[in-house]
């Protein structure tokens, strides 16, 4: 396992989001300005590209480049998959399967829902995921119903209240009025957070992602290479994923624990790091639980102890353990699958890159996905130069 | 109460015909000796295909719930905010339902529940659970 420990490193980062949540550009176009920003970033050409993760079809996206990749990786687990694709081309590239790929994510749900308004047709849905048929009955609605589950569970076990989740929402929009691209910026308190609409018991509005359009891009390369870059490198300390369920929560051994209990513990241990030498956590927040549930999974606290954990406002600026400084899915962007802008996030802070909301030289990040509906977990751990 | 009716599959025959009994029968792994939900073509515990189906005491408890104030797929706004709950069974499985009978806003976890029937357009009924009378006991 140490093999994977600072062998690779992300040298190119790209990003577009808007602070009106709307993109001009979309789909396949969208992707390639993405990758080759990414790459003119890195200081590298689209023909120095061997290996390709897209949660989409890798290889008719690479057709569609025009490249030849010797690694593809197609993982598409919900909005973890960009911490998976990391992770597994770290993996390749560590192995000698390739030496530089690039990973890449676009979507525009919001332009999208402008652009068919009026001509809405019936939306076409595939067969339904195993053990569907046995749900979709009873009116769940998804997302927010099985997140609003979890969270009903841990507050029953633990006591978690909804003004303790509120403060995680109040919180990241404190870094998101840091942000200039980010598209909620007004400050928020606790009181409008629990006093929004009730959506799905006890998630209130403000308990919920965004929905805006999104992109992003990165560029990994071998430690060697990174060395002669454009840019500092930020190396891949470890890496890790897990999974216990996919569509159904009844299928989810414990409603209070996700598998980030398992991919958490896995890549600090392979980055040597523990969690109070973290001096970022980019976790993935689909909803305010998502992201109490990772603090307790990768260990920040103890299980059950998330709440009182994040009551004090240590995760907004200024604070001990500074989470989401981009704003989040809650305040910044969400464009479905958020995992992507967790790691392009955690490379401009290791980087000094990210102006107003900059931390003070920070050397280890964690980017945390969530894909599915808390089902699979992908954790990266990232570090500057001097953690190498 | 508006909702998406399930399929009438004949995969699920034994199950579907014992509903109108009001009965709820639980797939079962005879390699296993033990229940499993959902039903599907093989035992998630030891892929075995030596399945059946078998009664089950038709009790549970509430195990996490959410009030949807905002329906999902299938569902109209005019019925109102309802309770879907995961309760475990005595057998050993947690089902995804709805929770009637009482103000969705009652439904709490570690509620005992007893299930109960949704008549489906068919005769065929979708079980649902409503309170019980069993002492509460946590999980
Ligand atoms: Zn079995």
């Amino acid at each position: 396992m140490t093999g994977l420990r600072a062998a690779t490193a992300i040298v190119g980062i790209a990003e577009a989001v808007s602070p009106t949540g709307e993109l001009d550009q979309r789909g396949l176009a969208l992707e390639a300005r993405m990758i080759r920003e990414a790459l003119a970033d890195a200081g590298l050409g689209i023909g120095d590209v061997d290996g390709l993760c897209y949660g989409g079809n890798p290889s008719g996206m690479a057709e569609f480049l025009g490249i030849h990749p010797r690694f593809l990786d197609g993982t598409a687990v919900g909005g973890s998959s960009y911490e998976l694709h990391v992770e597994h081309a770290a993996a390749a590239i560590a192995a000698g399967l390739c030496e530089v790929v690039v990973g890449v994510y676009a979507a525009t749900p919001r332009s999208d829902r402008k652009r068919s308004s009026g001509n809405n047709g019936p939306r076409r849905f595939g067969p339904p995921p195993p053990g569907m048929e046995w749900e979709m009955p009873y009116g769940l609605r998804g997302p927010i119903g099985s997140y609003a589950l979890s969270a009903s569970r841990h507050m029953a076990e633990y006591g978690t209240t909804s003004e303790q989740l509120a403060q995680i929402a109040v919180d990241t929009r404190r870094w998101a009025a840091l942000n200039p691209s980010a598209r909620h910026r007004d400050l928020i308190t606790i009181d409008d957070v629990v006093g929004s609409p009730m959506q799905a018991s006890p998630l209130h509005l403000l308990d919920c992602c965004l929905v805006t359009d999104g992109a992003g891009a990165f560029v990994l390369t071998s430690a060697e290479r990174a060395a002669d870059l454009a840019r500092p490198p930020v190396y891949v300390l470890g890496a890790a994923s897990a999974s216990d369920h996919g569509s159904s929560m009844t299928q989810m051994p414990d409603l209070t624990t996700t598998a980030g209990a398992v991919s958490g513990p896995a890549a600090f241990s392979t980055a040597g790091v523990t969690p109070p030498e973290v001096d970022l956590l980019m976790g993935y927040d689909s909803f305010t639980i998502t992201a109490l549930l990772h603090l307790e999974d990768l260990g920040f606290c103890a299980k059950g102890e998330g709440g009182e954990f994040a009551a004090d406002g240590k995760l907004g600026p200024g604070g001990s353990l500074p989470m989401n400084t981009n704003g989040g899915g809650l305040s910044c962007t969400h464009p479905g699958q958020y995992g992507m802008f967790l790691i392009v996030e955690a490379v401009r802070q290791l980087r000094g890159e990210a102006g107003d909301r900059q931390l003070d030289g920070p050397e280890v990040a964690v980017a945390h996905g969530s894909g599915g509906v808390l089902s699979t977990m992908g954790t990266v751990v990232l570090g500057t130069e001097a953690t190498r | 109460m508006k909702l998406m009716e399930p399929r009438d599959d004949e995969r699920h025959e034994p199950f579907w015909t014992a509903t109108r009994e009001g009965i709820l029968m639980l797939p079962w792994c005879n390699e296993c000796d033990a229940a499993f939900w959902y039903p599907r073509p093989v035992c998630p515990r030891c892929l075995g295909d030596d399945l059946g189906w078998r009664a089950a005491e038709g009790t549970g408890v509430v195990y996490a719930v959410s009030v949807q104030h905002r329906p999902g797929t299938g569902r109209d706004v005019d019925d109102g905010p309802y309770a879907v709950a995961v309760v475990s069974l005595p057998e050993g499985v947690r089902m995804l339902t709805n929770v009637i009978g009482c103000d969705p806003g009652d439904v709490v976890v570690d509620m005992a529940v007893t299930v109960a029937w949704h008549e489906l357009s068919d005769g065929r009924q979708l079980p649902m659970f409503e309170p019980g009378s069993q002492p509460t006991t946590r999980e």
